[in-house]
């Protein structure tokens, strides 16, 4: 019986701050930043946006993109590390404010940047057994970096949804396959009432990222006999612009195929939805038949691998909801003050 | 504001559901459980509105009511929704890009909060469509 994508929405708030602009207020040489990092500028949240208003306005857009019943969902999980409240679910308002409500499950996901994809793997392991017709997963973010700190230059806000289904008809991307690498690896994580993240610095690399990505990757191709020539695109947790390359290139992926969900760039490190963000842009471009390699990673540490293949369903539901493409045009760029008071940087008295 | 306060017309906010006049055709938002033409001949049932919608007035807001001094200038207007109701909402947006006419769209914003250990406001706001 197959699983997969019945329909996906991607939100992404319209503000942008060039990488220059933080560069110039800590004193850093932002040559040097992007050539670095290959991100360009990052995008922020409204004075009134959260996680939970990205989260719900992600998940509209897949239900409106197939025309789907919200009362079919049985389930929402919204994966985020910035949920707005400590106690009091982020999914319970998606549920509500989609239309889902009452009878269904559902419960706020934490895993670093991976707690999306951890959403969609139990959606699938939901809707595969019968319990529930149609999952909503989500991640989303307004990430955290504290001021000054190298996390700043990249952590972005946005939110992506995906609705999972086992109803072949219905289904615009088959999950062929899943496969989860984990260990207890202390590389980021940030304290009950702490305001922002720590990190291992250059340890958040090898023993994090690259570990699990690379360990998940290779276990998902090995498990179900595929090879990176076998598919059209690849996506990979990108943090920045240059580990997804670095382990698309490692794993034996192309420049080419990770060139579509390669967002980060233009957009930052949305976190939870980050990884989502490159299938969902993949998804924008993709033809009926051509196959999608995902690994999302997680600090903390874990990865998720997907395999995915695109059905025809894909064109009849692509146009009804905007495209990654389209959330990254036109945005209002704005400087450092701005940005730091959209983000609640300065305490007013 | 009252956390039950809020929640008991929660769904009417997150989702801009409103009422609806059978016997006469008319919509009503806020929702109206008494239709004020038909009185007791009325047939009144809920109604979703899609939320597209006429930009009929707008001010813009320099000095702040408690809770919202983070936001100014912002834009505070009365939107006529396609099926007639009308109703005062934040419109979110560039202050010099308003005009009375704008057509706008409705989004899912946080309407305010009882300060920093208080509940949070969610609810639908108003942008340029």
């Amino acid at each position: 019986m197959s699983v997969g994508i019945v329909s996906y929405g991607a939100y992404i708030p319209r503000y942008r701050i060039k990488l220059e602009d933080i560069a110039k207020v800590w004193g850093d040489d932002a040559e040097i930043l992007k050539a670095g990092l290959m991100v360009f500028e990052k995008s922020f949240p409204d004075v009134d946006e959260d996680t939970a208003t990205m989260a719900v306005e992600a998940a509209r857009s897949a239900v409106n993109r197939a025309g789907l019943d919200a009362q079919r969902i049985g389930a929402v999980y919204t994966g985020s590390e910035s949920h707005p409240y400590a106690v009091k679910p982020t999914s319970t308002i998606v549920a509500e404010a989609v239309g889902a409500t009452p009878v269904l499950t559902a419960a706020d996901f934490e895993f670093a940047c991976k707690a999306g994809t951890a959403a969609i793997q139990a959606c699938m392991g939901l809707v595969s057994s019968g319990m529930i017709d149609l999952g909503l997963a989500i991640g989303a973010d307004v990430a955290q970096g504290a001021p000054g700190d190298a996390l700043e230059y990249t952590a972005a806000a946005g939110g992506v949804a995906y609705v999972i289904g086992n109803k072949e008809s219905e289904l615009a991307a088959i999950i062929e396959d899943t496969y989860s690498f984990t260990t207890d690896t202390p590389d980021f994580w940030r304290r009950e009432g702490m305001p922002y993240p720590e990190h291992g610095g250059r340890f958040t690399g090898e023993p994090g990222y690259f570990k699990h990505v690379t360990n998940a990757a290779k276990g998902l191709m090995e498990k179900i006999g595929t090879k990176p020539d076998d598919y059209d695109f690849a996506v990979f947790h990108q943090p920045n612009g240059k580990f997804p390359s670095r382990a698309a290139s490692m794993l034996g992926f192309s420049k080419e195929q990770i060139k579509p969900g390669l967002v980060v760039p233009r957009l930052g490190n949305t976190y939870s939805g980050s990884c989502m963000m490159g299938i969902a842009a993949t998804l924008d471009q993709a033809k009926p038949g051509d196959r999608i390699f995902a690994t999302a990673f997680g600090s903390g540490a874990g990865g998720d691998a997907f395999s995915i293949t695109v059905t025809d369903r894909i064109e009849e539901i692509r146009n009804n909801a905007p495209k990654v493409e389209e959330l990254l045009a036109n945005p209002i760029y704005a400087d450092y003050a701005k940005y730091a008071r959209h983000k609640g940087k300065i305490k007013l008295a | 504001m009252s956390v039950p306060r809020f929640w008991r017309k929660q769904i009417a906010r997150y989702n801009l559901v409103g009422t609806y006049c059978k016997a006469c055709n008319e919509y009503f938002y806020p929702p109206r459980n008494l239709c004020p033409t038909c009185r007791r001949e009325g047939e009144i049932g809920e109604f979703k509105f899609n939320g597209n919608g006429e930009l009929v007035t707008y001010t813009v807001i320099h000095a702040a009511a408690e809770g919202f001094e983070g936001q100014t200038p912002y834009v505070l207007g009365i939107v006529q929704l396609e099926e007639g109701p009308r109703l005062t909402s934040q419109i979110v947006g560039d202050p010099k890009e308003m005009h009375i006419g704008l057509k706008v769209r409705p989004v899912f914003r946080r309407l305010g909060q009882s300060g920093e250990r208080g509940m949070i406001y969610y609810g639908t706001k108003f942008v340029p469509a």
